[in-house]
């Protein structure tokens, strides 16, 4: 008989939570082996295309003056590490966004997950660390394919670069999670990608220093997660690192992060447990 | 095993379910009857602690679902009304996957799976697609993931709800397996024949209340006659309704009910309603006697049918 008893893995009532994501393992091994085919061109070769068009061609276009580049000593240099951030956020979203509304009203795979010891938060915390584990292998590969062309100032930049990829992903993994949540229609999804995702692509300093954007317009991009991402890869990347700013924008990212995983785990509660 | 006293069910204004009592107990088959809207699934969702109570008390096996939900699923079987398999799995993995997430050991869920396929049989399906699946097959798999962890309780909602006749008769047919190995069942079902087939005791729902509790054969005893004659009249004998027709015959049995397209007298002696209705000079163009049904049952303590 499965009683949680027999387990010794319960606190209170309920599943520890390591516990709870244990459990759910082999079906997002399943859901990869299904998967990751797919993803090879959308997250390998598309951010490579890009690196390409814009670092090495359009680059060759751009005069690298490190005062203007934040420090980059070209434009395939400063590009490339707000690239990979604004490529992490792409990843999150892909991830949370449709593939959570099958779950929750197309498949409605987690229905049946419900009517197990599983509860919402465990089904949440094993689909944000799937989400993780597609950031850690896509940026992963990115920075190591980028190695050899001498964009790393530092030994140690790269991987607290990956690091802050990784956070600024999972802080777009979990608002977009909570907001898929809520979402009834998928075509909420075009109001997030067209109003949401495209403009921060484009205006969070990935492309161009955002001091280009005037004083007002510069604000406004400060307080983008993006950016707080964006800036934070590319000073450990280069090694031009500002620590109260990197400060700032751990903090920034990290207390977004916790919050939204409150929104991420009371959206699916909302939803399915009424 | 399940113990409800006042038990209510509110989304925002709605009162889905207004305070029942009900005790199921080990190894019986409760049924919950009653048409779409009557409360059923919320007080199955309640049951199998995935949602949470409006008011009232609920024990099921000894435990309150509000603090040990978990432990609670681990002991229940569900097998819901919508098949939530995965269709891009195949039958074996979407078994193996299950017993997972109640955190079996690999080997005792592989075990345990070869078993199952074995009960459902389809064993030769195991490496099917689910999407290839037919309905009836789909269900009896929905059953099988139900079963995995060897649960105290099946809950089943509406277990053979869309499917085929030859269908529902293979899946009745394991249900009636299970319940012999003395599994205990609670179902809900809007068909009469389901419930009188698999249920040893039943409650009648209608509208969030319990209007009747027993076995299927007391209830038809406490509120129906051991025959139905049904009568059905030509248009031009009735024009737009049968209720002058049933005035006519209204002394014939207990009671007359007047339906859209016949009328049931109800009585012990079907067969001598129809001759003293053919006496009265009354022409209708078919007849039937048959016994007393739950759907009967439903028809008296409602004033509906089951299926509208």
């Amino acid at each position: 008989m499965a009683t949680l008893a027999s387990t010794g893995s319960t606190i209170g009532g309920r599943l520890r939570l390591v516990d709870g994501v244990r459990r759910q393992v082999d079906y997002w091994v399943v859901v990869y082996q299904r998967t990751w085919r797919g993803t090879v061109i959308s997250s390998f070769l598309a951010p490579l295309f890009y690196v390409l068009a814009m670092g090495v061609l359009l680059g060759g276009f751009i005069d690298a003056d490190p005062d203007v580049l934040e420090g980059a000593t070209s434009y395939f240099d400063f590009v490339v590490p707000g690239l990979i951030a604004a490529h992490a956020m792409q990843t999150a979203v892909g991830e949370t966004t449709y593939p959570v509304m099958a779950m929750i009203k197309w498949q409605r795979i987690y229905d049946s997950m419900l009517a197990t010891p599983l509860a919402c938060r465990d089904l949440v915390a094993a689909h944000l660390s799937f989400v993780l584990f597609r950031l850690a292998t896509t940026c992963a590969v990115y920075n190591l394919v980028l190695a050899p062309f001498g964009v790393y100032g530092s030994w140690w930049g790269p991987i607290l670069a990956f690091a802050s990829q990784l956070l600024v992903g999972m802080t777009f993994a979990v608002w977009v999670y909570g907001f898929s949540a809520r979402l009834h229609s998928e075509e909420g999804y075009g109001v997030l990608f067209r109003l949401g995702i495209f403009p921060l692509f484009l205006f969070s300093g990935a492309f161009f220093p955002i001091s280009n954007l005037g004083t007002v317009g510069e604000w406004i991009a400060r307080c983008t997660p993006l950016w707080h991402g964006v800036n934070l890869s590319r000073m450990f990347a280069l090694d031009n690192v500002t620590w109260w700013v990197a400060a700032v924008n751990v903090a920034y990212l990290s207390v977004l992060t916790v919050v939204g995983w409150f929104w991420a785990v009371s959206g699916l509660e909302k939803r399915l447990v009424s | 095993m399940i113990s409800a006293r006042g038990l209510r069910k509110s989304f925002g204004d709605f009162e889905a379910v207004k305070g029942i009592d009900v005790e199921v107990r080990r190894g019986e088959a409760f049924g919950f009857l009653g048409p779409n809207g009557a409360g059923k699934s919320s007080t199955m969702r309640m049951i199998a602690a995935v949602s949470p109570i409006s008011g009232g008390e609920l024990r099921i096996l000894g435990m309150d679902p509000a603090v040990d939900g978990p432990a609670i699923r681990g002991r229940l079987g569900v097998c819901p009304q919508e098949d939530t398999l995965d269709v891009e799995l195949n039958v074996r993995d979407n078994l193996y996957i299950y017993g997972r997430y109640f955190g079996l050991p690999k080997v005792e869920v592989n075990e345990r799976v070869d078993e199952l396929l074995d009960f459902v049989q389809l064993t030769e399906k195991a490496t099917s697609k689910v999407e290839d699946l037919s309905g009836g097959m789909k269900r009896r798999l929905t059953i099988a993931r139900s079963l995995i962890n060897r649960p105290d309780i099946l809950l089943l909602d509406e277990p053979t709800t869309g499917l085929d006749p030859q269908a529902r008769h293979l899946v009745w047919d394991r249900l009636f397996r299970l319940k012999q190995s003395g599994v205990t069942l609670v179902l809900t079902t809007h068909y009469m024949d389901e419930a009188e087939q698999l249920s040893d005791r039943l409650v009648v729902m209608d509208k969030g209340v319990i209007v009747a509790e027993g076995s299927p054969l007391d209830l038809i005893r406490q509120h129906s006659t051991r025959e139905v004659a049904e009568l059905r009249f030509g248009v031009a004998e009735v024009g737009e309704s049968h209720d002058a027709v049933a005035e006519k015959v209204a002394d014939l049995g207990d009671r007359v009910e007047v339906l859209p397209d016949r009328l049931l007298v109800y009585s012990d002696d079907g067969d001598h309603v129809i001759a003293q209705v053919h006496e009265r000079g009354l022409s209708p163009v078919a007849t039937l006697v048959r016994r007393s049904t739950l759907e009967d049952v439903f028809l008296r303590l409602t004033g509906r049918t089951l299926v509208d």
